[in-house]
């Protein structure tokens, strides 16, 4: 299941939904608004979407986990709009036979969709300025997250 | 004319979603580069990084661009 929404995500529903007899591991990844990045502090993130192409990169992406690993089932939701500070901007939650594959699998997706999923999001830092987070075009690297969400935090596993 | 959808700061330095350009079929994705920074200035500091896609498809510079192709330019992506 992949849905980009402007309503906060139920994780919890999310999670269930990839639970089945056929898995040993879920694996849910939960993508937060956090306070600080680099010495400055955040009130809020704007996240805006290309919705069309963005389910179509989603669509991809669960199609090459698949094929590298055994998938049960996966969800991914994504929130697009003005998100506070500890909210849910993005949820993946992916099942398979066993908690290798769904611990790589979880994290091959969201690292991917953080670099080609057409979503952007705008940092309103607390001194009231706003900046668009563009990989690159400030001199940071593609590769580094900078912004105020990090794709390594929040796993939630059961087996 | 060839409609280019705009997103994120390329939507907010250009001032609107969307932007019309004269254009003939064939043409290739570098000239709609090429075209957007000569007429709309404000973009010109972002096509050394701008993405293009066509019909939601990510497309290099060598892609040919159909008038009725739904084309989108856009800076780098900060999902999740």
């Amino acid at each position: 299941m992949i849905l980009l929404t402007s309503a906060p995500i139920d994780y919890h529903a999310l999670t269930e939904s990839v639970r089945s007899p056929a898995s040993g591991a879920v694996v849910l990844f939960l993508g937060t608004v956090r306070e600080l990045t680099a010495g400055r502090r955040t009130v809020a993130l704007d996240y805006e979407g290309y919705p069309q192409m963005a389910e179509a990169e989603l669509a991809k992406l669960e199609s090459q986990a698949r094929s590298r690993w055994p998938i049960d089932r996966v969800a991914i939701v994504h929130r697009l709009g003005r998100l506070e500070l500890g909210e849910i901007s993005v949820a993946i939650a992916v099942s398979c036979p066993h908690r290798k594959q769904a611990f790589e699998a979880g994290q091959f997706l969201i690292d991917e969709l953080k670099v080609s999923v057409p979503i952007w999001k705008q940092e309103n830092w607390d001194d009231g300025t706003t900046e668009w987070v563009h990989p690159g075009n400030d001199g940071t690297p593609a590769t580094e997250s900078t912004a105020s969400n990090d794709s390594t935090d929040s796993t939630k596993t059961t087996e | 004319m060839l409609q280019v959808k705009l997103f994120a700061q390329a939507r907010q330095l250009a001032g609107r979603t969307q932007i019309e350009l004269p254009w003939s079929d064939g043409q290739n994705v570098s000239r709609l580069k090429t075209e957007l920074g000569q007429r709309c200035p404000p973009l010109v500091p972002l096509i050394p990084s701008l993405l293009v896609a066509i019909n939601n498809v990510y497309a290099a510079n060598e892609a040919e661009i159909r008038c009725d192709d739904e084309v989108a330019c856009f800076p780098p992506v900060s999902g999740g």
